[in-house]
């Protein structure tokens, strides 16, 4: 059967797949959160720091005065580590700090100051640029202040609150895993404990199935309620038929043989009695047959339900050879019984009587008048052991194997009536239930059968 | 011997009178369950032959109820389904014994014959012939105060020879009473089993004669 992948697997997978993305991205959105913060307060501090030197600046006789006050640049040492970088134009001339400070792409016009990142002096710095115009010697010139910081302290800062969101979405994760064990459990519970109570069911348990089950299930449970309702009537009809058809066949049967004896006794003319004396074996060949062909069929239904109970050997064998007392008897035979009081092996019931009514009843069959068959049951190793041996014909030579193919009968069956499927039903009785029927000739004459079951 | 016969076929109930009739049986014969209970309420019998299908009901129902009101006349039941299962259930209702149709009349006897003897009933058999006193249930002759055991074909030569004393009874009509028809049967047979049953008769009045070309006879002379 080709098997789809479980469903409570494939549930969690896919919680957990869900919740490794939910965790990836709440981490990326901390730090990325995170970074724009820092990045938003220290821009702030570094702009307001802009704007303090350019509004210190004042235009004097014969220059420009740029009061560096200690106050903001410790402000932006205050940050960490970092190092600070400082131009400022006048009218397009560096007038003081690092001239080869690279200019934004986009010049500020206003105080406002403009922020942007840039390579200098093999470190990645942040520079805030605010323009204003000054008045030197009574003329307007534009002045630019750029203010730079190297932002190694935020970077570590960032790197820290980095690895703190990646924790944070690992733990996300973690706690997922149980709780989406714990979903898949819930939602896969009813199916499990419909699965159960379907499991469960003995194999000639034809009852529909009335456990509860959610809404989705209910069309697979009322589809193998119908299944089971059809199979349920099948089964009757046919056993039904079986009896009905028996029934039938073997009335007329019997009607006919009693005529047939009814008229023998009354005939004096031999060829009357000859023809009489054949219609009587046919007769019994033809309920002989149908009864065995009924057995047969019954040992094959029955072997398919598989549902072997714990028997007492002995106490079959017993019946079944006092119910075939009679038919040794008239025959002048005795069975003999070496059984144990109690002799308890794994079956089925009909099938154990089947097969022990066929062994013994072929003994019987081919065994001459005033002879003995005797009849044994006992423990061998793991199995329960009931041999048949009788003085009959013996195999003839013939392989044992093939008289227990169906409608084989050995070589020297003579004018002995049967339908050849006696052994037959008895091997696969034996099959059925795990046990093994062995037929061999038997010492000083005879034949020898051995059905075994396994001890319960 | 009385029996109740129960069984619904008209044929096969109108043979199986008939034939037990031979053997000197008295038969009552009730097509349906409701009239097998009115022959039971009426008359005692020793032995019940019930078939299982029957118009108003299964004949293993009605033994359930012959069991449970403690009657005590043994039932053989008569089936014609031979499904396994069946049979069982058949013994498990509490039948006695069981055959399935069409069956040997020597054989249904036989049954009888082991059932009552079982039963240990109140069944009188006893047949006396000369200074001879037979007991088939017990398979018996007691011949001048000496008990002697019987076999089975014994039984049965020496019963064919008490129903019909004085007349001759062919070997050929011996053997279709003796064996079953499905066993070979060769024509000295016969011979062995009426040597046998001289036998066990020596020293009695009852003698089996050989009347040569027709048969035997049983003669107390």
């Amino acid at each position: 059967m080709l098997r789809a992948p479980s469903l409570r697997r494939r549930l969690v997978v896919q919680l957990l797949v869900l919740a490794a993305v939910l965790a990836l991205v709440l981490s990326l959105a901390v730090q990325v959160g995170a970074g724009r913060a820092s990045q938003a307060t220290l821009d702030a501090v570094l702009g307001a720091a802009a704007q303090g030197m350019a509004e210190e600046m004042r235009a004097e006789e014969g220059g420009v005065v740029i009061d560096m006050q200690p106050a903001t640049l410790s402000m932006l040492a205050a940050m960490g580590e970092e190092r600070i970088f400082y131009r400022v134009d006048i009218g397009g001339l560096t007038v003081t700090g690092y001239g080869d400070l690279p200019l934004p792409g986009r010049l500020p016009t206003a105080l406002t100051p403009v922020f942007y990142t840039v390579p200098f002096r093999e470190a990645q710095i942040r520079v805030a640029a605010v323009a204003r115009s000054l008045r030197v010697d009574g003329r307007a010139a534009p002045a630019l202040v750029l203010l730079g910081q190297t932002r190694e302290g935020q970077e570590a800062i960032a790197a820290r609150l980095g690895l703190q969101a990646a924790a944070l979405g690992l733990a996300v994760f973690l706690a997922a895993i149980p709780l989406a064990l714990l979903v898949a459990r819930s939602l896969t519970r009813p199916i499990d404990l419909l699965a159960e109570a379907v499991g469960r069911r003995g194999p000639r348990d034809l009852r529909p199935v009335r456990h509860p089950a959610p809404r989705e299930l209910q069309p697979f449970v009322t589809a193998l309620n119908s299944f089971i309702g059809r199979l349920r009537g099948t089964l009757s009809q046919t056993e039904t038929f079986i009896a009905e058809a028996a029934h039938h066949i073997r009335t007329p049967l019997a009607v006919m043989r009693n005529e047939a004896e009814l008229a023998l006794r009354q005939s004096s003319e031999e060829d009357t009695r000859a023809r009489l004396r054949g219609l009587i074996r046919s007769a019994d060949d033809a309920a002989r047959s149908a009864g065995q062909l009924l057995d047969h069929a019954t040992v094959l239904y029955r072997a398919d339900q598989a549902d072997w109970a714990k028997l007492d050997l002995a106490a079959m064998t017993r019946a079944v050879a006092a119910r075939l007392a009679p038919a040794a008897g008239m025959k002048d035979m005795d069975l003999v019984l070496t059984i144990p009081a109690v002799l308890t092996c794994e079956g089925d019931a009909v099938l154990i009587e089947a097969a022990l009514r066929n062994i013994l009843d072929n003994a019987i069959k081919y065994s001459p008048p005033d002879s003995v068959v005797e009849v044994s049951a006992l423990a061998e190793g793991p199995m329960a052991v009931v041999t048949v041996a009788d003085r009959g014909r013996g195999l003839g030579g013939t392989e044992p194997d093939r008289l227990l193919r169906r409608f084989r009968r050995g070589d020297n069956v003579g004018d002995v009536m049967g339908s050849g499927l006696g052994l037959t039903i008895v091997e696969e009785a034996a099959g059925a239930m795990g046990g093994t029927f062995r037929l061999r000739a038997r010492q000083g004459g005879g034949a020898c059968a051995e059905f075994c079951l396994p001890l319960a | 011997m009385r029996f109740l016969l129960v069984e619904d076929n008209a044929d096969l109930a109108a043979s199986v009178a008939a034939r037990l009739g031979l053997e000197g049986h008295g038969v009552d014969h009730a097509g349906t369950l409701a009239e097998a209970e009115e022959f039971l309420l009426s008359a005692s019998y020793d032995l019940i032959l019930l078939d299982i299908m029957l118009p108003d009901g299964d004949g293993r129902d009605f033994l359930a109820r012959h069991r449970r009101a403690e009657r005590q006349t043994p039932v053989i039941v008569m089936t014609a389904r031979s499904a396994v299962s069946d049979r069982v259930d058949a013994l498990d209702t509490g039948a006695d014994d069981y055959i399935t149709k069409p069956f040997d009349f020597a054989e249904l006897e036989a049954r009888c014959r082991a059932v009552l003897r079982r039963k240990g009933g109140s069944v009188q058999t006893f047949r006396r012939f000369g200074d001879l006193s037979f007991d088939p249930l017990a398979a018996t002759v007691v011949i001048a105060g000496e008990s002697r055991d019987l076999r089975s074909r014994e039984v049965r030569l020496l019963e064919l020879f008490l129903n019909a004393p004085g007349r001759i009874l062919s070997k050929e009509h011996l053997c279709d009473r003796l064996f079953s028809f499905s066993e070979p049967v060769t024509d000295n047979a016969i011979e062995v089993y009426v040597g046998r049953l001289r036998k066990k008769l020596a020293g009695s009045e009852a003698r089996i004669e050989t009347v040569r070309g027709l048969g035997y006879r049983l003669t107390d002379g």
